[in-house]
């Protein structure tokens, strides 16, 4: 039996660094990118399955009432249908992330306009989706049902309530104050690969192929909506097309996949059409944030407050957690924070990369800018002077917190220091600013397990149901076991995606690399520890390098030492002690020039650049593109992205991607990323954090602050568009 | 009804649902899954294959359209034992993370190159009688048409630089 390893102390010992293999941080390519680029790697509904039947989903017209399927023995009378299907088990909306159980079921009443209520099964796809629009969907005794945040009933949020200290007063008496209130629209994760699931029964076993990040938690997910036990199902996921939050649980395609082969008795794929993503699957949550900012003459806060309306359907408990690093970026004695979460009938809420901060300390960090502003102070001065000793809250210590050096070598490579006054360059007809914010992302260590296996012939394989979505997984996981293994890169296999492997935390909330890459070096551990029982050495002493071991000054090979036998060990870790005992979080910043048009109030962004903080980087090359995915989210948010309802039945107007603008090659300049070196002991045995989300927490700020300076006009209302940037000039 | 597609070369006899798109022709009938289907509507350009040398959403365009067109998806550009110079270059980029977009994103660029080679215009073009070159500008507007959210654009721009750079 293995033992789980808890994270109850620093790893001080830092024994990545002791290894010669030389692989681990190195900006090594993807060893699937051979796969991805020649269109050979095989994402969800591209398997290639005998006798499969196409199922394709028909949406709720309204956002309430009983849904009645009017012309249904019309529709499985068309061409090649074989079944209408609006079955008691279909979801209402996906499960929430780690849910681990089925969310609301049931399409026989609409609680949204675009909610997924039946699957027509055709031959072909063509007859399928032909069927699916052809059916008609009446909704009866339809209610009138809130479908905006300022018409809706309203929880508050009391766990989320912080009072400590006198905001009230520490604002009457500051020398300089901002209340602000800010919004943000809803935003859509938009993965390139649309959610999409293949179901194949074998007796009572059930074959999903899927699209999904967090396999071990999707597996109960799938199996609690069906009503059978998980050993039954077994998913398959070995590339996914982004995910972004939008596939951290199980989704309605999967699950009308898996009733839909049960009924027709051949395998089925179900893929969402792209509008079908956009109206069901999980949007991030628009967002009302009231800042404020009570500082002294020297720009020292002494309070802050904040304040969030957020909304979700009914029967949710998701609420945008947008307050998470407001707790503890800054200092100030006199802190407010509440929450308040609207119950509207829209499309669910959920994650969408880096819930929370990804609005939460963009929106503070526009609110600091202002506070900047009005002191005359170097914004940048501004965030030095805050960064707090300790957690002013907890009062617990900082794990590793490279975040003044973030501000301060961010600056210098950017050129801070030539920024222009407010409304003061201009060329031609084009208007440029600078602006900057701070990032920050909280960091988390999961559950994860691996298994390695090393063998004679000097290779080894790493096997967990871990996944890949575009993060890098491959790459890290090879990199982890072949330096702790002492193998060439190319000798170690990673197996990934398939729920018969151990289970892993999953791609989400930036633990991906750090929790499934410490089960890969725990289960490594163990296997050098054996090697050195072998050699009757203490593992401290061998040397593993090209599938040799040195010890003792002799040298052997790894065939000579196994003899005929591989050496496989089990890597379990568990977040421990570190977890609680100090405030564990990534930290960066970053500068962009803007121009923005002076007679169209276009913005473009000139240049952008990100300094992170983040722990070991593990592969340098792969962690460089996270960041510049998250910094390419956060131009959007800044300045395009919005998912638009129709206030009257919540209908969501630009379910496409036509009209739903995330930024296209030419939105986006040659960014540019700085990693710092840096060893969280806290974190895990390898002291990396997570860098995947935090790229986009804050960028969007660094993008509205650079227009403030260029043009002179606050938007306060994401994402400036230039109807709204116009208005002030 | 029946249609002939020519695919990398090699002719392939079809009988398809006149509705079926040059991309479910591929990806449904022939197996071909390198060409992805994002959007199904012209908005991502995932679909992107060649067809007679030029670049086309193929799924804007139905199978039965191009009975004798020469058709090239991914597949026919390279293999994972034999990439092309964009392939490569795409990879030690790190021009892509989930991969989604990919194969769109090279078949788009190759043609893009030839495009450029041929003098087009667009709008990034300083002056429209002279030869366009490949500037940052020039290659992030011509490749504006393929979406990726993973946003490897930064590199997805390095990639076609270099090999263009290497190959001219
Ligand atoms: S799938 Fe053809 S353009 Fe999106
Ligand atoms: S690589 Fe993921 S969408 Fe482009």
């Amino acid at each position: 039996m293995t033992e789980v390893f808890k994270m109850d102390a620093p790893a001080t010992d830092r024994r990545l660094d002791d290894m010669v293999q030389g692989l681990v941080g190195a900006p090594l390519d993807r060893p699937e990118g051979p796969l991805k680029v020649t269109g050979q790697a095989t994402y969800a509904n591209e398997w290639q399955v005998e006798n499969m039947a196409h199922g394709v989903m028909v949406r709720a017209p309204g956002p309430s009432g009983r849904v009645v399927l009017s012309n249904r023995d019309d529709v499985a009378a068309m061409p090649g249908v074989l079944a209408v299907i609006q079955d008691e088990r279909l979801l209402r909306n996906p499960a929430q992330g780690k849910a681990n159980e089925a969310p609301v079921q049931g399409p026989h009443h609409a609680a949204y306009m675009g909610q997924l209520i039946a699957v027509v099964v055709a031959e072909t796809f063509e007859q399928a989706r032909h069927a699916a629009q052809s059916v008609k969907v009446t909704l009866e005794n339809a209610e009138v049902v809130a479908v905006t945040s300022d018409t809706a009933a309203v929880e508050p949020q009391e766990s989320k309530t912080l009072d400590q200290g006198d905001l009230e007063t520490a604002m009457r008496e500051a020398a300089h104050t901002v209340d602000a209130t800010y919004t943000t629209p809803s935003h859509s994760s938009t993965p390139m690969e649309p959610h999409a699931s293949i179901a194949t029964w074998e007796g009572e076993d059930l074959i999903l192929r899927g699209s999904y990040q967090m396999l071990k938690y999707n597996r109960n997910e799938l199996a609690d909506s069906l009503g059978i036990h998980p050993d039954r199902v077994r998913m398959l996921a070995p590339y996914v097309g982004g995910g972004f939050g939008s596939k951290l649980g199980i989704a309605p395609e999967a699950v009308a996949a898996a009733i839909a082969a049960r009924e027709v008795g051949r395998p089925v794929s179900v893929a969402l059409h792209r509008q079908q993503v956009y109206e069901a699957t999980m949007r991030r949550s628009d967002t009302r944030q009231r800042i404020r900012l009570a500082a002294d003459a020297e720009g020292r806060l002494i309070g802050l407050g904040h304040d969030a309306l957020v909304s979700n359907l009914p029967g949710e408990t998701f609420a945008e957690p947008v307050l998470q690093a407001s707790h503890f970026l800054y200092a100030g004695a006199n802190r407010k924070m509440s929450m308040d979460l609207a119950r509207v009938h829209r499309l669910c809420c959920g994650s969408v990369r880096a819930p929370g901060e990804a609005v939460g300390v963009t929106v503070f960090e526009s609110a600091m800018d202002e506070l900047a502003q009005q002191i005359g102070m170097d914004p940048v001065e501004l965030r030095r002077r805050n960064i707090p000793d300790k957690d002013p809250e907890s009062g617990k210590p900082f794990s590793s917190r490279r975040f003044e050096d973030a501000l301060d070598s961010g600056a210098k490579i950017f050129g801070w220091a030539d920024r222009p006054g407010v409304k003061e360059r201009r060329e031609g007809e084009w208007l440029i600013g600078y602006g900057m914010a701070s990032a920050a992302r909280v960091n988390v260590l999961m559950e994860s397990q691996a298994r390695v296996t090393l063998t004679p012939q000097g290779t080894a394989r790493v096997e967990t149901d871990m996944t890949d979505i575009g993060t890098g997984t491959y790459a890290i996981l090879g990199q982890i076991a072949g330096d702790m293994l002492g193998l060439p890169r190319d000798a170690v296999e990673v197996v990934l995606g398939d729920t018969s492997l151990p289970p892993a935390a999953g791609s989400g909330g930036s633990w991906g690399a750090s929790s499934s890459g410490t089960s890969v070096y725990l289960a490594c551990q163990a296997i050098r520890q054996q090697l050195a029982e072998r050699l009757e050495v203490s593992e401290n002493d061998l040397t593993l390098k090209d599938g040799r071991a040195t010890f003792d000054n002799q040298t052997r090979g790894l065939a000579d030492i196994l003899q005929n036998d591989e050496i496989v060990k089990l890597g379990h870790v568990e977040a421990g002690e570190t977890s609680e005992a100090v405030r564990q979080a990534t930290f960066g910043a970053y500068f962009a020039e803007v121009a923005v048009h002076a007679a169209t109030g276009e913005t473009r962004v000139r240049r952008m650049h990100g300094t992170f903080a983040a722990g070991r980087i593990l592969n340098a090359k792969t962690a460089r593109s996270q960041c510049l995915g998250g910094m390419t989210f956060g131009i959007g948010m800044a300045l395009t992205e919005e998912l638009a309802f129709d206030p009257r039945d919540g209908h969501v107007a630009n379910h496409n991607l036509a009209e739903y603008h995330i930024p296209v090659n030419a939105d986006v300049p040659q960014l540019t990323v700085e990693l710092l070196e840096e060893r969280d002991d806290w974190a895990n045995p390898m002291q990396a954090k997570g860098i995947g989300e935090l790229g986009i927490c804050g960028a969007g700020a660094a993008i509205l602050n650079a227009i403030y300076n260029a043009t002179g006009v606050r938007v306060r209302d994401y994402p400036a568009t230039l109807d709204k940037v116009i208005a002030g000039m | 009804m029946k249609t002939e597609l020519t695919i990398n070369g090699t002719q392939h006899k079809l009988e398809l649902d006149p509705r079926t798109t040059l991309l479910d022709a591929l990806r449904h009938h022939l197996g071909l899954t390198g060409s992805k289907k994002g959007c199904d509507h012209g908005q991502c350009g995932a679909c992107t294959v060649m067809v007679n040398g030029r670049r086309i959403n193929s799924c804007l365009t139905l199978a039965c359209m191009h009975d004798g067109d020469e058709i090239t998806t991914i597949e026919g550009i390279g293999q994972p034992d034999n990439l092309s110079p964009l392939q490569q270059a795409f990879i030690s980029q790190d021009g892509f993370q989930c991969g989604y977009c990919t194969p769109g994103q090279i078949c788009s660029a190759t043609a893009m190159l030839e495009e450029i080679a041929e003098g087009w215009p667009s709008h990034a073009t300083e002056d429209i009688n002279d030869r366009p070159s490949l500037t940052v500008d020039e290659i992030a507007e011509r490749m504006s048409g393929n979406l990726c959210r993973c946003a490897a654009y930064p590199n997805i721009v390095e990639a076609i630089r270099k090999t263009a750079e290497e190959s001219a």
